[in-house]
């Protein structure tokens, strides 16, 4: 028993039970805080098995922008969380049901290969010690053209995520720039003849 | 191998099939989690990030263990697709709230799906 089956162990135990807590508890910003602690505890299982890059990422980009923005939902959104838990219990059965029969589903395909093939320890750090480099070795060659695909998903869900939110108050006041370009003279001046008047004497 | 020795081998250095068994129970919470939640939106949303975080342990774990990083850029990528299906989905959320007043699913039925 090394320390790192304790610690493998320790931190299992923690996000397995961040993840109970996260679908049971009661009130959303509860489940958004329990969910940041599976990160953090999924962040340092990544960084057990040498993946200091993606463990730093999750932290980074999990905890530091998504959960944010769940948090930042959640605490707008002025709703009755009480009545989305009405007959709550009521799912309990079909839940676990469901649950362990995933559950048992995976495991008797893991049990049942025993994955023979693959037994030993992690594979050792890759030369120069740097994951982030070998990562990124990768990364800007062989995967260059994914890489600029996945750029491109983030400008669509920007754009995407400001379009569908965005909305123009009725009552504030604002300029058109088109209408502004497409006024004519003859719209807004208009030449009044008029008499021109005698001098009374 | 008598049970015995099994549960011995258990507290040996973790190997792939302790990952592996770890994604096993948390897609597995998360599963009943949709199931559980099935009213709210929001916390249905945190299961499906839930679900993906497993998904990722599974990867990162055959990567370690294989020696391929190709696992590990395949991780990259699915969190970046996370992360835009977060935004999004939050986005349709706030939308949803604002046009219909609920985040319960058993309003949602505009569709008549």
């Amino acid at each position: 028993m090394t320390a790192q089956t304790v610690l493998f162990y320790v931190f299992a135990v923690i996000l397995v039970g961040a993840a109970v807590l996260v679908i049971i508890a009661r009130n959303p910003v509860h489940a958004a805080l329990w969910l940041v602690l599976a990160f953090f505890t999924a962040a340092a299982h990544w960084l057990m098995l040498r993946a200091e890059f993606l463990a730093i990422v999750l932290v980074l980009v999990y905890v530091g922008a998504v959960m944010v923005l769940f948090l930042f939902v959640v605490m707008m959104l002025d709703v009755n969380f009480d009545s989305l838990r009405k007959r709550f219990r009521s799912y309990v059965p079909l839940a676990a049901t469901v649950g362990v029969l995933v559950f048992a589903e995976m495991a008797l395909v893991l049990l049942g290969n025993r994955l023979t093939g693959v037994t030993g320890n992690v594979a050792p750090p890759p030369p120069g010690g740097s994951n982030t480099r070998a990562l990124g070795d990768l990364l800007y060659t062989t995967y260059v053209y994914p890489f600029e695909i996945a750029a491109v998903v983030l400008l669509v869900a920007i754009i995407a995520a400001i379009a569908l939110t965005h909305r123009r108050r009725r009552e504030t006041k604002y300029q058109d720039p088109g209408k502004q370009v497409k006024v004519r003279a003859q719209d807004r001046l208009r030449v009044l003849e008029m008499p021109s008047e005698k001098k009374e004497l | 191998m008598s049970l015995f020795e099994y549960c011995v081998s258990l507290f040996t250095a973790p190997t792939l099939s302790h990952y592996l068994v770890l994604g096993a129970i948390l897609f597995a919470i998360s599963m009943a989690g949709i199931f559980l939640n099935r009213k709210n939106v929001i916390i249905m949303l945190m299961a499906i990030e839930l679900m993906l975080l497993s998904v990722n342990l599974n990867f990162i774990a055959f990567s370690s263990y294989l020696d391929d990083m190709a696992g590990q850029v395949f991780v990259f990528f699915i969190l970046t697709v996370a992360a835009a299906e977060s935004a999004i989905g939050l986005a349709i959320l706030v939308l949803l709230f604002r046009n219909v007043g609920s985040i319960d699913v058993e309003d949602l039925d505009r569709l008549k799906g």
